[in-house]
């Protein structure tokens, strides 16, 4: 009896506790009007365009939202074979680095440009984290336009954040390692590697990235980074963890202290110093890579010296905030007055006050210093804490109302909570461990408050299952009211990492439809079927070709020979909206073009064997699209066959020799 | 009478489902149609309406004023254009390569005609009859090559020029 009523109690006392902390299920989460807010009817367009980074992918994908529709992936770090990014002469220089073409990157984060904390729609940066580039895509084209090397570091990952006028993108060092190319043994960490805070400055007009300066921080891992805005703009903060400085088994080791630190730069003082020659150039190598509009084509300039700052030689430039414990996000609310930071092993969430930040710099409210860098007391830069707000809070978005939204690793959920006095408001599952979330313009002054998206990194069980490898998922919830809604999920392309979003009508009037075909300036455009030429010169021989419905000119080619190198530049003369040609050859090792009406783009075909090699219109572009093909005549080396090329009876000539 | 009177609801509804099924798209939000992948089903219209309609076809252009003699800085201009832009599909003889060849364009059609079906391409081969029938003939829709309405009656000029006009 006693035994039983023990065994009872214990039953009843078990199931509480599982109950208390047991997820709502997909179903009880999901109410039944969650379709029509999603549902956007066929030939309606979408409210907003999301940015989503493809993480392991090394691309961008935008995404319709509230429909959760995929609209295009953008190539940025990695060789895309469906429109030949990567692969055509003209593009092979954007994926250039120091280390010759590196066809892939790990892409992390996103920002969208800013005009006084407000998104302006113009460009799109993103970062690579393994080999550390930027890159700045352009949103009347969405076309990579520019990508730098960042030299002085390694895992890049706290990047690419703006300030709020896009004057500077940052990249932030994960990986501590030595400067320059110094031999070092690994177990002088401590003396030898560094973490770097590169500050890219960005043209108003143009938009062209220049690497302005790197301040140069003890060894330490700097995770993520926002920066200020209104009365912090002046300021950029990056989260820090290992300021162990472990280079072994990190996951015991650097979780010994605490405290890591936010990392808090005055860029506008790094700006003087570095205007004052309070800096020190220094030989580094990277690559600045360009696409030219007009000309079609992207070149690759290395570039030789950096500018570093040195916090021992600019005071007042750089402070830590203690910060537990090894921190992830570190946001910035709309008003510019409260960061956030996320410690992902801390089992609470630590809001700091600017204001409070500049007056304990002001009094001088030190409790030590990291490797001569001035560490504020915590209590003097602290606004207050959430208490018990999940666990593993990763990252903070912002809904403008005075709401903070937090990512819960660990348990799996977004918690929201209030600013002003840090109380948990509401909780929702996501499924399953979400990393970043994202509102609309919810890491600038003005969030849209209707939205949020939690890009999770775990999709087991949410979609048909396609054997071990599954998509990752995003999920978008209403947040207009009190109590934040789940309303649907849909599976993403490559990792979803971090995400901007914003509202269409900011990009969607100002796209490029077609270039226009007198302004092609490309060195090997052709201008209309007349000026189709094929050229040989020693054993290269270039290829003046067109396209349009449904022939290519010329569409027979003999006289080239095992051994020469061929380059096809395809020039589309269609000058119609959504009407691009593609070209592919047998046999070529290598990929297709896509090439968009208006444009010339070029494939290189050296042939190792003779035989004829049919080429074809990838493209499925009018009724006659299969017609759209031609034959190459490979003959062996040194036989004696005529260069020759036509289409029809209208252009068959003898080529020049 | 019974019946009679089914037979009139019965054509009620037809009627109600036809106006409802057939309610068309504004015209604007209609995305210009296709890459004649779909053959667009052409309405046909009575052949008075049509021979009223095609002669001057369908766009913003309802009178060309013709030059005497031709424009020679016109034609030089419309020649370039028709080498970059039309050559591909036109020949300047009366063959047809991909789209008909152009002798005797400028006998066949009104300038307004060519003029529209230059500059409003797409809505010319959805609705104008002749462009339709050209279409059926053709199998592959003109492209729009967005010339602007100054290169257009360049390219008209020239034309008139290949027509022999002085
Ligand atoms: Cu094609």
């Amino acid at each position: 009896m006693k035994r039983l009523s023990l065994m009872l109690g214990l039953a009843v006392a078990t199931t509480a506790a599982m109950q208390s902390c047991k997820m709502k299920t997909a179903a009880t989460a999901v109410q039944g009007d969650a379709a029509s807010k999603t549902y956007v009817a066929p030939g309606k367009y979408d409210e907003i365009y999301n940015f989503v980074s493809g993480g392991f992918n090394g691309q961008v994908s935008v995404y319709g939202l509230p429909s959760g529709r995929l609209l295009k992936v953008i190539p940025v770090f990695a060789v895309n074979p469906e429109n030949g990014y990567g692969y055509s002469e003209e593009t092979k220089a954007m994926l250039n680095t120091t280390n010759g073409l590196i066809p892939w990157d790990d892409q992390h984060h996103l920002d969208l440009s800013q005009t006084n904390g407000e998104q302006d729609g113009r460009w799109l940066f993103a970062n690579a984290n393994n080999t550390p580039r930027v890159a700045r895509i352009d949103l009347t084209t969405f076309k990579t336009m520019e990508i730098l090397q960042i030299p002085n570091s390694a895992g890049n990952h706290s990047s690419p954040f703006i300030t709020e006028n896009t004057e500077y993108v940052v990249a932030g060092t994960r990986f501590s390692v030595p400067l320059g190319s110094e031999d070092v043994p690994i177990s002088s960490f401590k003396d030898n590697f560094h973490s770097t805070a590169s500050f890219i400055s960005v043209d108003k007009n143009s938009g062209k990235m220049d690497l302005a300066f790197q301040i140069v921080l003890p060894g330490m891992n700097l995770d993520l980074s926002h920066a200020g805005k209104g009365p912090s703009h002046d300021w950029f903060f990056f989260s820090s963890y290992n300021t162990e400085q472990a280079y072994t088994l990190l996951e015991v080791n650097a979780s010994q202290k605490d405290k890591d630190y936010i990392v808090a730069v005055n860029w506008k003082k790094a700006e003087e110093y570095a205007k004052a020659g309070k800096g020190k150039k220094v030989p580094a190598t990277y690559a600045h890579n360009t696409y030219d509009e007009h000309k079609q084509t992207a070149t690759s300039e290395i570039k030789n010296e950096v500018l570093l700052l040195d916090p021992k030689d600019c005071p007042d430039m750089v402070y830590m905030i203690p910060c537990p414990k090894s921190p992830h996000g570190c946001d910035i609310d709309p008003s510019g007055e409260y960061i956030v930071g996320s410690g992902k092993l801390a089992a609470l969430i630590p809001v700091f006050s600017f204001s409070k930040m500049t007056k304990a710099i002001a009094g001088k409210q030190f409790e030590g210093d990291f490797k001569g860098i001035p560490i504020i007391k915590y209590e003097a830069a602290l606004h207050g804490e959430v208490q018990k707000p999940g666990l593993g809070p990763l990252h903070t978005e912002f809904d403008g109302k005075g709401n903070a939204y937090t990512s819960m690793f660990l348990s799996s959920e977004v918690v929201k909570w209030s600013l002003k006095d840090l109380q948990v408001l509401d909780r929702v599952p996501t499924y399953y461990s979400v990393g970043h979330l994202m509102i609309p313009g919810g890491d600038t002054r003005k969030p849209g408050g209707k939205y949020l998206v939690a890009y999770n990194k775990i999709t087991k069980d949410r979609f048909l299952p396609t054997g071990p490898e599954l998509a990752q998922s995003a999920q978008l919830y209403d947040i207009s009211g009190d109590k934040m809604q789940l309303i649907l999920d849909f599976p993403t392309f490559g990792e979803p990492h971090y995400a901007q979003a914003c509202q269409a009508s900011l990009i969607k009037d100002k796209q490029v439809k077609y270039y226009d075909i007198n302004k092609n300036g490309h060195d090997y455009v052709t201008m209309g079927e007349k000026k189709a030429n094929v050229v040989r010169k020693g054993n290269r021989v270039d290829i003046y070709m067109t396209a349009i419905r449904s022939h290519l000119v010329p569409d027979n080619i003999e006289g080239v020979f095992v051994g020469d190198e061929v380059y096809f530049h395809v020039t589309n003369l269609e000058q119609d909206w959504d009407i691009p040609h593609g070209f592919a050859i047998k046999n070529n090792p290598n990929a297709e073009l896509l090439i968009m009406p208006g444009e010339t783009v070029t494939l290189k075909f050296s042939p190792d064997k003779q035989g004829i090699y049919p080429f074809y219109c990838t493209d499925f572009c009018s009724a006659l699209h299969q017609e759209m093909s031609g034959y190459l005549r490979v003959s062996p080396k040194g036989a004696n066959v005529p260069l020759k090329f036509g289409t029809g009876e209208t252009v068959t000539s003898v080529a020049a020799k | 009478m019974k019946q009679a009177s089914l037979l009139t609801a019965a054509a009620a509804i037809a009627l109600l489902l036809y106006g409802c099924g057939s309610t068309p798209q504004a015209d604007t939000e209609k995305p210009a149609a296709d890459n004649s992948m779909a053959a667009t089903t052409p309405a046909t219209p009575t052949p008075a309406a049509a021979a009223a309609a095609d002669a001057k076809g369908k766009g913003k252009f309802t009178s060309v004023a013709l030059t005497d003699p031709l424009d020679q800085k016109m034609i030089a201009s419309g020649k370039s254009t028709y080498e970059v832009k039309c050559a591909a599909c036109h020949k300047l003889t009366g063959d047809k390569l991909v789209g008909p060849g152009w002798k005797g364009v400028t006998e066949r059609r009104k300038p307004e005609w060519i003029m529209n079906f230059i500059t409003n391409t797409d809505e010319m081969i959805d609705k104008d009859p002749a462009a339709q029938a050209m279409l059926e003939e053709c199998m592959v829709r003109m492209p729009n090559q967005h010339l602007t309405d100054d290169e257009a009656r360049h390219v008209l000029e020239y034309m008139r020029s290949n027509d022999g006009k002085k």
